[in-house]
């Protein structure tokens, strides 16, 4: 089962919700649709199983126009966000749902649907389950029961809206592994939506971040986390602190900045804007320091320092694990040794003001 | 002083006041304007002992008139019970110019004066009316019929089925179709097997008081039946005549009958409606 979508838009009213999304996922593969809320991922999935239709753009399965095909006769496995299991089924019922609907030719014998039910409740291990209304269950046992209902039907591709979001922490965590091994028994192609970042890259084998309708970055895990391929990428992905820089020979420099860390990169010289996790940050205390500490707060395991940048005035959030924090209070001044970043051009992203007075600051500290 | 104080800030406190107040004045209205005079009723119908009632209810006059006001009560409900979901559906899922006004329509029955609704139907189907003229020459009659009564009955008890079955069907999440239609569903089996139970038992309720609605219905039937004892008489047009004729024992004989007959009714209705919901969770 291979998905080509293409060029495919959609709106509502004024709003473009999706403005040309390109994607293949091939067979058997895992895709995680990871952005904000609000940039289209449900709308991408619902046109992909036929509840809903762009407006232009090309959907095509196995090479055959899926736009042409009515949801019905497109046998996709759905789980909805909020798992829409029928109030007023059984769990063995929900289950069996998508069997007992078949036209009479193709529908197996009401023994083989029991059969095939009893068979999913023990695959997802609620055999326990099966007589109970979906009000008499917990959230952890309604996605397992709507996993089932999807999966009765044999599809070729499984699509779930946000899996995980009606669940606690705990509950979420232990559910990821489990559906991890369930997809993959399965064997089906997948594709899952989701706004957690951890969600899409501990589960999937290919990432494709969305924002505003449009798809920023298609990748695997470790290459979007390590290389977010647009600042917005950056952003999202928790690269919050963002510096102004000057780029010379591919190294980027700043006054009260120490980047030796930080790799050469190919980019014409200029100025860029590095992007960086407040946990990739090494606060060094420095009399000259360009920053001030304004306030240290602890999470327990991490000290968050909130910085006051006398260059921009902005104020960075940085964080350092706390038994390697050098003794830091309130007042004091540092400069920053930035351990990992991304650098991206400053076509818009340095406000004008700053440039001249980098170099002023530059000049004095010398 | 201070184990005062204290007491008081522990005593939970309701949030909303008045509550003895509202409760009071509820119960008194209930027990003055509802159940003493159903009281009454019941003490009058003791009073006549079980031959005499009997011997009232088997009289030729009483069972024809009770017979024609189940029956036409029936056609009414079955009339109602199709329409009203057709019209509540069509209300909720489409969009179309004039639907505000259709809406409002459905409450006419409700706001219209019944004499009003009876005077304006029986000009209709009189002979002479649009719908007389055209359907008499075809050998229908409507006016003083069975069928009038029951047209009567069905116009004044329609909004009861639209008004109960539109909110929940407006509530109801498109997810679950949505969720059946991925599953391979088409429409007509996603309304019998998602839909339709998800409606059933406000429906039951919307046709239940269709039903016991028109059983009780005067105003617009008298003036479309033509009352002709034994042929299109209905049951509180008899009562009425008994008392007239000083028979109050007959009256409230007749009185009683419908009044548990409409008990009965809305009973099995609720137990219907409990057995329909028991899958908002047992005892948990
Ligand atoms: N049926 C609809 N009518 C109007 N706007 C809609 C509809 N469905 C979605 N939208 C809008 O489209 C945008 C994207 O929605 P959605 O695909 O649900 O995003 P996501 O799943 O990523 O949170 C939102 O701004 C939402 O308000
Ligand atoms: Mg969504």
């Amino acid at each position: 089962m291979t998905i080509t979508i293409a060029h495919l838009t959609r709106r509502f009213g004024e709003t473009e919700v999706l403005r040309g999304i390109d994607l293949s996922v091939e067979k058997g593969e895992l895709v995680a649709l990871l952005g904000p809320s609000g940039s289209g991922k449900t709308t991408l999935l619902k046109i992909i199983a036929g509840l809903d239709w762009p407006d232009a753009g090309v959907l095509e399965v196995n090479g055959e126009d899926w736009l042409q095909k009515k949801a019905q006769d497109r046998r996709i496995g759905f789980v909805f966000q909020n798992y829409a299991l029928f109030p007023h089924m059984t769990v063995r019922d929900n289950i069996a749902f998508g069997l007992t609907v078949r036209p009479r030719d193709t529908r197996p014998a009401p023994a083989a649907i029991a059969g095939k039910v009893t068979e999913l409740l023990q695959f997802l291990q609620i055999p326990q389950l099966a007589d109970r209304f979906p009000a008499e269950l917990s959230g952890g046992q309604r996605q397992r029961v709507a996993l089932g209902r999807a999966m009765a039907i044999a599809p070729e591709l499984l699509l779930l809206d946000e899996p995980f979001g009606a669940l606690d922490a705990q509950v979420r965590r232990d559910l990821r592994r489990w559906l991890r091994e369930v997809l993959q028994q399965a064997g089906s192609t997948t594709i899952f939506v989701t706004h957690d970042q951890e969600e899409a890259f501990e589960l999937a084998d290919r990432v494709v971040v969305m924002g505003a309708g449009r798809i920023e970055q298609v990748g695997r895990p470790e290459e979007i986390h390590d290389h977010p391929a647009t600042p917005f990428v950056a952003r999202f992905l928790g690269m919050t602190v963002e510096l102004p820089v000057t780029l010379h020979a591919g190294r980027a420099g700043a006054p009260g900045l120490d980047t030796a860390s930080l790799p050469r990169v190919a980019m014409a010289d200029g100025p860029a804007m590095l992007f960086l996790r407040p946990t990739d940050i090494t606060p060094v205390p420095d009399p000259q320091g360009r920053f001030t500490v304004a306030d240290v707060t602890s999470t327990g395991a991490l000290l968050r320092l909130r910085l006051k940048d006398d260059l921009t005035s902005a104020e960075p959030e940085i964080e350092i694990a706390r038994r390697l924090a050098p003794p830091l209070r309130a007042g004091a001044r540092i400069h920053l040794r930035p351990e990992a970043g991304r650098l991206f051009p400053a076509t818009a992203g340095i406000p004008p003001a700053v440039a001249p007075a980098i170099k002023a600051l530059k000049e004095s500290s010398l | 002083m201070t184990t005062v104080a204290a007491a008081a800030r522990i005593r939970p406190k309701r949030v909303l006041p008045g509550f003895g107040l509202t409760m009071g004045v509820t119960l008194s209205y209930v027990g003055i304007i509802v159940l003493l005079p159903l009281a009454a009723l019941v003490l009058k119908g003791a009073e006549i002992g079980p031959e005499r009632f009997f011997a009232i209810m088997t009289a030729p006059r009483t069972l024809a008139a009770l017979k024609l006001t189940l029956s036409a009560a029936a056609m009414a409900t079955a009339f109602n019970a199709v329409y009203g979901l057709l019209m509540a559906w069509v209300l909720v899922r489409y969009d179309f110019p004039g639907k505000r006004i259709l809406d409002a329509l459905m409450d006419i029955p409700f706001a219209l004066p019944t004499a009003v609704a009876g005077l304006a139907l029986s000009a209709l189907f009189a002979g002479n009316g649009w719908y007389g003229a055209l359907l008499e020459p075809m050998g229908i009659q409507v006016i003083f019929t069975i069928w009038g009564v029951a047209f009567a009955m069905a116009f004044t008890s329609i909004p009861f089925v639209v008004r109960t079955v539109q909110p929940v069907l407006e509530d109801l999440d498109p997810q679950y179709e949505d969720a059946a239609v991925t599953l391979g569903a088409h429409p007509f089996t996603i309304f019998r097997r998602v839909v339709f139970p998800a409606i059933l038992p406000a429906f039951m309720v919307g046709v239940t008081l269709s039903f016991a609605r028109s059983l009780g219905e005067f105003g617009a039937v008298v003036f479309i039946a033509g009352n002709l004892p034994m042929k299109t008489e209905i049951a509180s047009l008899l009562a009425v005549i008994r008392l007239e004729e000083y028979d109050y024992n007959g009256a409230a004989a007749i009185a009683l009958t419908l009044l548990m007959i409409a008990l009965v009714l809305l009973v099995a209705s609720n137990l219907l409606q409990a057995r329909a919901l028991r899958y908002k969770g047992r005892g948990a």
